[in-house]
């Protein structure tokens, strides 16, 4: 009984994480002399008030579930891709460029074609700091954070110039953005929402990737490297190998956000010189979905609508309570810190249990890895 | 084209604002190798330094005073630096991800407190440059050297300075003992917990006049997200140089500087995009990670939580 108290407080050790970062947050509007039931009221009602909203949360949620998907890939892999901004982005720009080149083409290959090409995009750019990894031994935390600002420049170049408009090239404004797709090229829609396609989509690929992670070999070795590189190594696997490959994997996922987010909502691209002004920062707020997750890819999903509704419900809550949307970032940052800080429960109950009762229940249940273990050189 | 930029003036140009950029990158990456050495990896150097430099900004701005914008960024920055040792060393928690956190945590912090207390892009007048007498007259090495602000000058000599502690005091010895081999640190009565905080709240201070130094020395604005990857970028030059000072200070030079170049190339309208000059120090950076590691060993315990056998 006792046991199984823990296991569910384990389970809910994120959930209390975020209450936690919510209260600093109601803690910070008090000082701010706002209502934090006023406040989180609307942050709730823009996020679930009414179908298009809750729709909207599906849409914000989805960049972020397919980042989430790689990074549960990559941390299980003990790889920590931060590159999740510049991956995105490139597999927008690969995705994209499809869409403008094959104009004569029916549309369900052009987009077939096209979130093929994004996956590749993105896989391209965590292969790149997966090799240097695995040849080099560079850190990948690193790379990859310069990944994304190459990324980002690359964007600016391109979109100012070779996949520029070509009715914008010919304007004084010269707004840097490429054409628009044909309509016959967007994801489906369920009308009257935004809510298009690539929401199953990315619910599928959850289930492919639990599949991929937890019933095939190429995810038990991922999973392995990253619980016990040495042991990995002594068991016969090329553990740089698979280091690389998770990194690519996981960057081929954000890629894919970024060829749905081009498809699916924005059917061109347009820069404002910075990633997030593309991304939506859902490089960045993928990982945290993901840890809320557990790593798990099933329950990314809920973890991933929970941060997509708190994007969407901070902007009607702007509008209500005048309190600028930067404030999520906090909280989002808050629960990063909460739910790493909140491991050591886990981990100590889990020391318990093996000291206590060596024989019974083995703690491999909590298959957690201990990522970032290897994050040094 | 190539000739203008081989001009005197020009070439003095470039090197005085490459020594004048390499000051955030300095302060900020001898912070984090202070960290480092102690076995402790901060990546939230980007959200202290945000938070460090709109406090620097807002405290000067409406203050008037210069050093009470430096000492909030000081603050602010060992403020954060404190929260970071306590969840690292007591939680031991990942700290990779961690640092995560508190980089999201001061990127979304500096632009809430920008947004509620200031709304609008302010400028101001920054720290003055200070001639030295004598120095700053020599042709040229004056210009480069010695008519900076003086958070400059405090960058460089805080290389020296580093250097000397780490390597010359027992204090130095202690935190490297930790970052290498805390239990032994430990068994000899050395606080692995004590010199891990030290060193992480002095990382923090430091992160904090890094960003103090773009909004009241350098740039003289605060706007959001002005360090763009800076913090990073610090932490990468911690790896190139070796976890020394003095290589610290060669990497930071030459990031500012193919910086300082990027920045001349622009302004004389030498026909490279724009976009594709801005890359070049990334390329680079990624460039000189490779050449780095196979030439220096990391702190042993380097992001590695201690736990004490019992």
């Amino acid at each position: 009984m006792r046991q199984r108290l823990e296991t569910l407080f384990d389970a809910l050790l994120p959930v209390l994480a975020t209450l936690a970062a919510l209260a600093v947050g109601a803690l910070m509007l008090l000082i701010l002399k706002v209502n934090p039931i006023t406040a989180y009221a609307a942050l709730w009602d823009g996020a679930f008030g009414s179908v298009n909203s809750f729709a909207e949360t599906l849409v914000k949620a989805t960049p972020l579930l397919l980042v989430a998907l790689g990074i549960c890939i990559s941390f299980r892999g003990d790889v920590i891709n931060i590159g999740g901004e510049g991956q995105m982005i490139v597999g927008a720009v690969t995705a994209t460029w499809v869409g403008l080149t094959f104009t004569d083409a029916p549309g369900w290959l052009v987009i077939t074609l096209a979130l093929f090409a994004g996956f590749l995009g993105g896989a391209l750019w965590g292969g790149i700091p997966g090799a240097l990894k695995a040849r080099f031994n560079v850190n990948e935390i690193l790379s990859t954070v310069m990944m994304n600002a190459i990324a980002v420049q690359l964007m600016n170049f391109l979109l100012r110039g070779p996949m520029i408009d070509p009715s914008q090239a010919q304007l004084a404004s010269k707004i840097p953005q490429t054409a628009r797709l044909l309509d016959a090229f967007h994801l489906a829609r369920l009308v009257p929402t935004r809510l298009h396609l690539g929401a199953l989509i990315a619910v599928i690929l959850a289930i492919l990737v639990y599949i991929l992670l937890w019933r095939t070999v190429l995810g038990y070795r991922i999973r392995a490297v990253g619980q016990s590189p040495f042991a990995s190594r002594y068991a016969g696997i090329k553990t740089p190998q698979y280091m690389a490959l998770a990194l690519l994997l996981s960057g081929a996922f954000a890629g894919l956000a970024g060829a749905i987010q081009v498809y699916g909502v924005n059917y061109r691209m347009i820069t404002d010189g910075s990633a997030s002004g593309f991304t939506g920062a859902a490089g960045f707020n993928g990982i945290v979905a993901a840890l809320f997750g557990q790593l798990h890819p099933l329950w990314s999903i809920p973890a991933s609508i929970l941060f997509g509704a708190l994007l969407v419900g901070a902007n009607k809550m702007q509008r209500v309570v005048q309190i600028p949307s930067a404030l999520i970032t906090v909280m989002n940052g808050l629960v990063v810190v909460f739910v790493v800080s909140s491991e050591i429960w886990r981990r100590r109950r889990q020391r318990r249990r093996l000291t206590q009762t060596p024989e019974a229940e083995t703690p491999s249940k909590q298959d957690q890895p201990e990522i970032g273990k290897e994050a040094r050189q | 084209m190539i000739s203008e930029l081989l001009s005197a003036t020009v070439l003095i140009g470039i090197l005085a604002s490459g020594i004048r950029l390499a000051t955030p990158y300095l302060y900020a990456a001898i912070g984090e190798t202070f960290g480092q050495k102690s076995g402790v990896l901060n990546l939230g150097v980007e959200g202290q330094m945000l938070l460090g430099s709109f406090a620097a900004f807002y405290v000067a701005f409406n203050t008037g005073s210069l050093w009470l914008g430096l000492l909030a960024a000081i603050l602010v920055g060992a403020a954060m630096g404190l929260a970071m040792a306590y969840v690292t060393v007591n939680l031991r928690a990942q700290q990779g991800i961690s640092g995560i956190g508190f980089y999201l945590f001061g990127l979304g912090m500096s632009e809430l407190l920008f947004q509620i207390l200031m709304g609008t892009v302010e400028t101001a007048q920054g720290f003055p440059k200070v001639y030295i007498p004598g120095l700053s007259d020599i042709p040229g090495i004056g210009e480069i050297f010695f008519s900076q602000n003086v958070l400059v000058y405090g960058a460089f000599l805080l290389v020296p300075l580093s250097s000397f502690v780490l390597n010359k005091t027992t204090l130095g010895l202690k935190i490297r003992a930790v970052g290498e081999n805390p239990d032994a640190a430990d068994s000899l009565g050395v606080s692995v917990a004590r010199i891990r905080y030290f060193t992480i709240i002095l990382g923090g201070a430091l992160s904090g006049i890094a960003g103090a130094s773009l909004s009241i020395a350098l740039l003289n604005v605060f706007q959001q997200n002005m360090t763009s990857g800076l913090g990073f970028i610090a932490v990468a030059l911690v790896y190139f140089g070796g976890w020394k000072p003095l290589g610290v200070l060669w990497g930071a030079l030459l990031f500012s500087m193919v910086n300082s170049l990027q920045l001349w190339i622009q302004v004389l309208g030498i026909p490279i995009p724009s976009d594709i000059a801005v890359m070049m120090p990334y390329v680079l950076t990624i460039l000189v990670l490779i050449a780095s590691v196979s030439r220096v060993r990391s702190p042993s315990a380097l992001s590695k939580p201690f736990e004490r056998e019992s």
